[in-house]
């Protein structure tokens, strides 16, 4: 049990930092958060940055064109560059954490080849269209159906929240194959193209009043039988395999913008005025924001747990599932935190004076949506339980 | 980095896993005991466990603060009675404690009211006072036993005025050990955390009320669930914490060690109240053991500060 790092980790730290010291000063101010296509420029361009430096696909094996670097290293890369307040590049999340590792692991070679430099390059943008209407929680049940018709399937039926679909040139797509089979037995992994006709996306506003989603119909979609992941009715465990790269390290910059932003609390609450002193005389809230710390301190030291497990082969035991139940949960009591802080300056999410409560503000409400995507906090008590405890069905 | 049990470390916690399976097994928590089991205590000093972090030059072990959490949290597990913790700390100060032969006890001289733990069974008795450390004779220290203490295993006696003893430790030495002691007790919270997750789990899996297993209850499942995931943080923070405390410079061994006692310390309460509600009539039945493991818990609570204080000290590090 060793926390300190190794001289090479140590180097590999003094490397990336210098780098970012280096690139970030250079870039351009981000676009504003309801402006997709700029967005999808400034994300994708600072993917082309990562990779043109080496860091593009750090923990893709080396013959994808990553670097095959250790998990400590991945681990490494992510905590400077969120410290450091680089570019979180969300548009290029399902092409690196999920079509792009599932390709490589279940992809033919044709596949291989066409998508995974593109998608280490940022030039090409992936969406995932697994939730339906009638699908969510319970995603096996979804009913998008794809008919075979020589070599190509059509795909008639309707996804739902399908992040930056707007966007995206590709969707990783499940749909129902075969309707007779149990519900998990008939389905299929295709790489839908999103300029194939028949695809149409209505936006849909998020709380935040941005338009993160949309609606996706197919009428008629037509994908080749070519760009089918893994077999036929062989897709949910293809999924399961997408849905097990999110675990692991995905979730490391949200933990160390939390960790920063719990340091940020207590400037915040030394700084605030109150009837007699400031916000941090308050023994009680000192508290609540002491236990916030030791809540994050333990999901680093989780953190690096799962990373230890990863370099060492295995896939995290306990890991992954308790980790995103935990670091969503404790995200809202974050903000919760600051917003009893603001107060009434909590009603805008244009910042007031020098107190940043617009992003505050803004965190607050997407803090609601981390307990519900990627599977609501319910479902991972439920793998917990059934899973990891083996309680009965 | 690497933050997991070596297999020499894993190799350890099972010895000391099967070391408790035998010399105490769980059958023993309903027997009536208010004496130290001394051969026991020396078997367990044949083992090392209090010489664990005593350099060899000492006589001791030579092993770091990574082997005695995972030592620690075996000893949580089963129960194990006594004061481990002071006899642990005690080594560097009093000849005996090492090899079992000598029971040591610590008292913080600023609680009120007094309570000295397991008082008749003691050879040693060790006092904190502020940055001062003394040692005292217990035979010395008058002190009334309470008639009814909370937890069944560890006899309580209020000590009539602070003993007086003479200096053996001051200053930098005294904060690591007020450190060891926190760290080490969260150890113990881990284990007990755990153990009575599996009592929870084996019983619900077990008990069927409306035709089938309680455990198939989705109440019954996520109050289990949490249990997992309180337990899993709190003993991810005590690795931490040892292994920072191990290797001071890659962190903040003060902090870390905060965090593991606040967070060891719920998971510890938490779950031994969901496993006592879990277990519905039974739960309540002194015949059921996970009672035992609650008592513990609400007095590992009070020892080496309390939740507030180390939440304090976390927000003032920030
Ligand atoms: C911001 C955001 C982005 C998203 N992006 C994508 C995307 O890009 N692609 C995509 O495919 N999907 C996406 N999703 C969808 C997301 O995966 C689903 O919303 C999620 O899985 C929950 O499904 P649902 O919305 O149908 O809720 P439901 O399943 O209808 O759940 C409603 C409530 O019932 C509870 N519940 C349901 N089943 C159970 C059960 N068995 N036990 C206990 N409680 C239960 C849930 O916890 C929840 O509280 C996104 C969602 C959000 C919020």
């Amino acid at each position: 049990m060793d926390i300190a790092y190794t001289a090479e980790e140590d180097a590999f730290r003094a490397e990336v930092r210098a780098w970012l010291g280096e690139v970030l000063p250079a870039l351009p101010p981000a676009p504003p958060p309801h402006d997709w296509p700029a967005r999808r420029v400034f994300d994708t361009t600072w993917q082309r940055t990562l990779y043109d430096a080496g860091y593009g696909g750090l923990d893709w094996p080396a013959e994808y064109g990553g670097r095959g670097a250790s998990p400590v290293q991945q681990l490494i890369l992510l905590e400077e560059t969120e410290r450091a307040r680089a570019p979180y590049g969300v548009a290029n999340y399902v092409g690196l954490k999920h079509a792009g590792p599932t390709i490589a692991a279940e992809g033919t070679p044709a596949q291989k080849e066409r998508h995974l430099g593109p998608i280490l390059r940022g030039d090409e943008v992936w969406c995932q269209g697994f939730s339906e209407p009638g699908a969510g929680s319970d995603l096996a049940s979804l009913r998008t159906r794809a008919v075979r018709d020589g070599d190509d399937y059509v795909l008639t039926g309707q996804k739902i929240w399908t992040s930056h679909s707007l966007v995206a040139d590709f969707c990783e797509i499940l749909v129902r194959t075969d309707p007779d089979a149990p519900k998990h037995k008939g389905l299929t992994w295709l790489i839908m193209p999103m300029d194939a006709p028949g695809v149409r996306l209505r936006p849909l506003r998020t709380i935040m009043g941005s338009t993160d989603f949309a609606e996706m119909f197919l009428d008629g979609v037509r994908v080749p039988v070519a760009n089918r992941v893994g077999a036929e009715n062989d897709g949910w465990r293809v999924a399961m395999v997408t849905l097990s790269f999110e675990r692991g390290t995905a979730f490391t910059g949200e933990l160390v913008n939390s960790m920063v932003l719990v340091e940020e609390l207590a400037r915040l609450a030394r700084k605030l005025t109150r009837r007699s002193g400031t916000a941090w005389n308050d023994a009680g809230l000192r508290r609540e924001i002491g236990h916030l710390a030791a809540g994050y301190d333990a999901l680093w030291a989780l953190t690096l747990r799962n990373v230890s497990e990863a370099a060492a082969g295995s896939v995290p035991g306990v890991g992954a599932t308790v980790f995103k139940l935990r670091l969503t949960e404790l995200r809202t009591t974050l903000l919760e935190l600051f917003a009893r802080l603001l107060g009434r300056a909590g009603l805008t999410m244009s910042d007031l004076d020098d107190l940043g409560n617009g992003y505050y503000v803004e965190e607050r409400l997407r803090a609601l949506s981390l307990t519900i995507a990627g599977g609501t906090s319910n479902i991972q008590r439920n793998i917990i339980a059934e899973r990891l405890l083996g309680l009965p069905k | 980095m690497h933050l997991l049990p070596t297999p020499e470390q894993r190799e350890l916690r099972s010895a000391v896993r099967a070391i408790c399976e035998s010399e105490f097994p769980a059958e023993r928590l309903g027997a009536e005991a208010s004496t130290l089991d001394r051969g026991l205590w020396r078997r367990l000093g044949e083992m090392g466990l209090f010489a664990l972090r005593l350099p060899e030059v000492d006589g001791g072990v030579g092993l770091g603060t990574a082997e005695a959490v995972l030592a620690f949290e075996e000893l949580g597990r089963a129960l194990v009675p006594g004061p481990l913790v002071a006899t642990h700390l005690a080594t560097p100060y009093l000849p005996g404690a090492a090899t079992g032969e000598r029971l040591a006890g610590i008292v913080d001289l600023r609680e009120a009211p007094l309570l000295v733990e397991h008082h008749a069974d003691l050879d040693d008795l060790l006092l904190l006072d502020g940055d001062r450390l003394l040692r005292a004779d217990p035979a010395a220290v008058p002190a009334r036993p309470v008639e009814r203490p909370l937890d069944p295993w560890t006899p309580v006696s209020v000590a009539a005025a602070p003993p007086d003893g003479e200096p053996v430790a001051q200053g930098p030495a005294v904060a690591a050990l007020r450190r060891d002691g926190a760290l080490l007790t969260a150890a113990l919270q881990v284990g007990i955390a755990a153990a009575v997750l599996d009592r929870a789990v084996r019983y619900v899996g077990e008990r069927e009320q409306f035709g089938r297993p309680v455990g198939a209850f989705q109440a019954v499942k996520h109050a289990a669930a949490d249990m997992l995931v309180r337990l899993e943080l709190a003993r991810s923070a005590v690795w931490a914490a040892a292994a920072t405390c191990d290797a001071p410079e890659a962190g903040d061994p003060d902090r870390a060690v905060a965090a593991a006692k606040l967070l060891a310390g719920e998971a510890a309460t938490k779950n031994s109240l969901a496993a006592v509600q879990l277990h519905g009539g039974m739960g309540f039945a002194w015949e059921v053991d996970v009672h035992f493991f609650l008592k513990r818990s609400w007095l590992h609570d009070t020892c080496w500060g309390d939740a507030d204080t180390h939440a304090e000290a976390l927000a003032a590090a920030l």
